[in-house]
């Protein structure tokens, strides 16, 4: 790999100035390289990450690419990767006008890195830094393991899926629980609710009490407060030290949970799987953010590649050539979706909407059609609102909220039903609705979904480990829970079981044989017990 | 072949049809599609619409990596050591056989890959969808609601080429050399016994004569362009050539052994020494699962035999409903509909004439391979038995595979019942194999069925 020219680094410097005055934020430096076919072979397996660990997985699965999207949360050829600095790579024949605008694009992609409260966590390091110290450990495991470092890295592969993303983000800029604010939360959550079981009355006057207390006292508010309760509840204390002391346990995912207590990775001669174990478990808690923001970070991306690129000077003569590469990327289809089209034209419309001031209560009042068409405060805060949303919300809440029947009507979009013309052997593509509720429906089914398996602590004694699937109306995929649970049991060195509910649907049909009934789908719960490396299942109740 | 098997459908149920197996053929009767083949590009697995595009593909035009096709192959015996180990440190195997894959027609030559693949088990997501759910999708413009706004023919999933996309380079001969690795790793991998030197057939070797040998000094034919190499490397040698700008030809010497010719030489040419039909039902009631598994068997022996043989084999598509005929190369032999009757004798017959009249009994190792869902619809074999007794005689191996639909239950399918009625089967297991596999069989399972077939 290449870095790009001085005379395209100059551009990029260029390009830097203009996205900055018009509001992008990002840090000073950023590496460009060019990449061939060659390199594109080596980094597309490794997330475009050159610095990650090595698996042999990696060499095969460029032979495959099935369902590739489902298994991994990120796109295996994208132009920008979150480092710090950035790092982008660039086809090396590209005219100097269309890099300008790849230049925007990529620019727009680190603002958003930088920005969006998603890639929090992101923030304080640099992947391609840690990744390589990571390749290294590896690299000298597996010198002295051998092939068991693929082993482990494989099982752990299986469930980095389940990470806890959230949870690891909501532990971020949170202010440290301290004893005060402890006492004052176990006693109006716990307590008062689970411990007295109070009347709401009588809750809501203990709230107006310690209000009043806060108003009347101040920083003596929480002190004077509890000397009241110990007069009434003389046990408070006590009962509030003992919770302190079992105080309930953290929220650990399946890898964390196996890191902290699995009897066969603490003992001693099997510790060094713990590193290997972490490091697939980072890698993947960092690529969370990507496939969680991928329509608005394109969106956002091809917003200012054509705002910017249509006010920068330099390019001039070249907007015909600029109009054919930017509809290509920006169109929408026919029948499908596109990221870029989708979440470009929605940022466009937020930021008129919000220029009228149509996300504003006044706004939604009105009942009149023809008076929300005309409806238009002049706010002037269009461009900011789309800057807070690109600060704080991922696709789930963007497509959620603003997709909206205007949106729908204004860019005629519809869902698409596909069916079968028996008479005619055809597949026939229709307008299936043209409702904005069935159309966020449909781009919300699409949208990345990890299954939400948690460990059951109360029944994981006694050497077993019990994985709970939280039920969502998706099955989990059957082929691969064998695998999975094998893995588990392997890092975990015992019992591995894992409820979940699977479908109980009417019979298979053959090719030709009569027209189906109808039946609806039912659901059963069933637990899977890995144990001895053998796999049974039975079904609960 | 609609009023041919009209009367052939009155006259079985004039001697009395069971109503459940009136109502199958009828429905094979009524099959009013006809058997063109397939279109050729699959698009089954289309990437995500929102996490399948990515930015270098979108923005600068630069498509996917492609690997070349020799990568893979160059690291396929480490996968396979490494898969091997695997099962000796207690985990199952991870490597898959990739299947056939058929990527679109390029420059009029179709092209096969057939590639290892392996699979990252992860606990995800299914989807599920009753039968008759639509599928759904965006889009965007005009049209009412309801409207159709545009049709794709349907691919009977029978016929879908492989798991996922793939694309190799190389030429015409593609399939044979994907085929002669995958036959490798069968052997390897599975560990399928080694065909038997049947003896009875001399390999044919014949000698031809062409001028290909070179001879410096004297021969029929100048090789000029070599022997201008040789004078010049002799001049350099002499330093006849001081400035390799300005040659002065007048200057040089030549030696006699300078001149190369092409002298008349004996040449050894090999003849195929095995000769494969392939006999595939493709009748109405084929439909989906039966012929994927058939035509998946049929891959992996072809594979298998042509590695076994060295690449000396030769191969003949024979496709059949109630009548039958022969298809000149295996993607049609691939990717031929399915519709109409059926009438496994047909098929036999055509073998056998052929045989016979291209005299191949002789000089051929001959192998068939017939796949079928066990549906015939001449229920006691009448017409079979004796073409196949016929095929008997001079065929090494005939290997019949039923593919049991899953309304048979326990019960025996008609193909079944003949042939383990005819005796045949216990008289000579040496000639006639035959292995009924259930419609839901896996990969492990078509494997374990060619064992059956060809140990």
């Amino acid at each position: 790999m290449q870095l790009i020219d001085q005379h395209t680094k100059k551009i990029m410097e260029g390009c830097k100035e203009r996205a900055r005055d018009a509001g992008l934020s990002f840090a000073d430096e950023t590496l460009e390289y060019v990449v061939t076919n060659r390199d594109m072979l080596e980094l597309s397996p490794k997330v475009m990450i050159p610095t990650l660990y090595d698996y042999w997985v990696h060499d095969v699965e460029v032979l495959k690419g099935k369902g590739r999207y489902e298994l991994y949360p990120h796109n295996p050829y994208e132009t920008v990767i979150n480092t710090r600095p950035a790092i982008s790579f660039y086809n090396d024949n590209n005219p100097d006008w269309l890099n300008v605008m790849i230049f925007y694009h990529v620019l727009a992609h680190v603002d958003f890195f930088q920005n969006n409260q998603f890639f929090r966590h992101t923030w304080e390091y640099d992947l391609a830094g840690q990744a390589l110290a990571d390749k290294r450990l590896i690299a000298r495991l597996r010198s002295e393991k051998g092939r068991w470092v693929d082993y482990v890295i494989e099982f752990a592969r299986g469930v980095d899926n389940l990470v806890d993303y959230f949870g690891e983000l909501s532990q971020l800029d949170r202010p440290p629980a301290t004893h005060l604010t402890r006492r004052r939360d176990y006693y109006f959550d716990v307590f008062l609710q689970a411990v007295k079981k109070v009347k709401t009355a009588e809750y809501i006057r203990e709230i107006e009490r310690y209000n009043d207390c806060q108003n009347k006292y101040d920083e003596l508010a929480d002190d004077t407060f509890f000397s009241d309760v110990a007069e009434k509840y003389p046990e408070f204390e006590t009962m509030f030290h003992k919770y302190l002391e079992v105080l309930e346990p953290a929220r650990l995912d399946v890898l964390q949970f196996l890191l902290e207590y699995s009897p066969f990775l603490n003992r001693d001669e099997n510790k060094w799987m713990k590193s290997v174990i972490d490091i697939v478990r980072k890698t993947s808690v960092y690529f969370q953010p990507q496939i969680r923001t991928k329509i608005m970070n394109e969106g956002w991306a091809s917003y200012w590649h054509e705002t910017l690129f249509l006010r920068d000077e330099r390019i001039k003569g070249h907007e015909a050539d600029f109009a054919r590469i930017h509809a290509g990327v920006t169109s929408m289809p026919r029948v499908g979706l596109n990221p870029y089209a989708l979440g470009m034209r929605l940022f466009q419309h937020i930021e008129e909407g919000a220029g009228r001031g149509k996300y504003t209560h006044d706004y939604h009042k009105l009942a009149d059609a023809w008076q929300r068409e005309k409806y238009d405060a002049a706010t002037g805060k269009g461009p900011e609102f789309i800057f807070h949303l690109r600060e704080h919300m991922a696709d789930f809440l963007f497509l959620n909220t603003f997709v909206d029947q205007e949106f729908v009507n204004r860019h005629r979009l519809f869902v698409t039903g596909k069916r079968l013309n028996r008479q005619r052997m055809v597949w026939e593509y229709y307008v299936k609705s043209r409702n904005a509720d069935e159309y966020r429906q449909m781009l919300l089914e699409l949208l990345y979904h990890p299954p939400s398996i948690a460990i059951d602590r109360q029944k994981s004694d006694g050497g077993t480990l019990s994985l709970v699937h939280r039920f969502e109306g998706k099955p989990l995929v059957q082929e691969f829970i064998a695998g999975t649970m094998l893995g588990i049991e392997f890092l975990w060195g015992g019992r591995v079981q894992l409820e979940t509910s699977e479908v109980t649907l009417p019979p298979p049909q053959e090719g030709w044989a009569p027209a189906e009934k109808k039946e609806g789908i039912q659901w059963q719960r069933v637990v899977y017990t890995m144990e001895g490396r053998k796999l049974r299942k039975e079904n609960l109740q | 072949m609609g009023k041919d098997l009209q009367t052939y459908f009155d006259a079985l149920k004039a001697q009395g049809l069971p109503p459940d197996r009136e109502e199958r053929l009828l429905a094979e009767l009524r099959d009013e599609r006809s058997h063109e083949p397939l279109p050729s590009s699959s698009a089954k697995h289309e990437p995500h619409p929102f996490y399948g595009s990515g930015d270098l593909a979108a923005l600068q035009d630069v498509a996917p990596p492609q690997t070349p096709y020799t990568v893979g192959i160059r690291s396929l015996d480490e996968l396979l050591e490494r898969d091997r180990m695997r099962e000796q440190d207690g985990f199952p195997r991870k490597i898959q056989l990739g299947r056939l894959i058929k990527p679109a027609r390029a420059g009029g030559k179709e092209r096969f890959v057939i590639v290892p693949t392996t699979v990252e088990e992860k606990l995800l997501h299914d989807q599920v969808r009753l039968p008759e759910e639509e599928e759904s999708a965006g889009g965007s413009g005009s049209g009412e609601e309801g409207e159709v706004i545009g049709e794709q023919p349907v691919r009977p999933e029978g016929e879908e080429g492989g798991e996922g996309a793939g694309a190799g380079g190389g030429e015409a001969h593609e399939l044979e050399s994907t085929a002669y690795d995958l036959g490798k790793i069968l052997s390897e991998k599975f560990e399928l016994p080694n065909l038997k030197d049947k003896g009875k057939k001399s390999a044919l070797v014949r000698y031809s004569y062409d001028l290909t040998d070179k001879k410096r000094g004297f021969g029929q034919l100048l090789d000029k362009k070599a022997t201008l190499r040789r004078i010049i490397e002799t001049n350099i040698a002499l330093g006849n050539i001081p400035d390799i700008s300005n040659i002065d030809t007048t200057r040089f010497l030549i030696a006699p052994d300078d001149r190369v010719y092409r002298i008349l030489s004996r040449e050894l040419d090999y003849e195929s020494q095995a000769m494969i039909f392939f006999v595939r039902d493709y009748s109405g009631s084929m439909d989906g699962k039966p012929t994927e598994l058939v035509v998946s068997q049929h891959i992996l022996v072809y594979s298998w035999l042509l590695y076994q043989y060295a690449k000396q084999v030769e191969s003949r598509f024979i496709v059949h409903d109630n009548e039958a005929k022969e298809v000149p190369d295996f993607y049609s032999y691939y990717s031929a509909r399915v519709a109409g009757g059926t009438k496994v004798a047909s098929a036999f017959r055509l073998v056998n004439e052929i045989v016979e009249k291209e005299k191949l009994a002789k000089d051929y190792n001959i192998f068939i391979f017939h796949g079928t869902d066990g549906d015939d619809w001449d229920t006691e074999g009448k017409e079979a038995l004796p073409e196949l007794k016929k095929m008997i005689t001079y065929a090494s191996r005939i290997g019949v595979t039923v593919v049991r639909h899953s309304y048979i239950g326990s019960s025996k399918t008609e193909v079944e019942s003949y042939l383990e009625n005819s005796g045949l089967l216990k008289e000579k297991p040496e000639l006639l194999r035959m292995d009924a596999m259930d419609i839901e069989a896996e990969e492990a399972r078509v494997i374990e069925g060619i064992k059956r077939l060809i140990s």
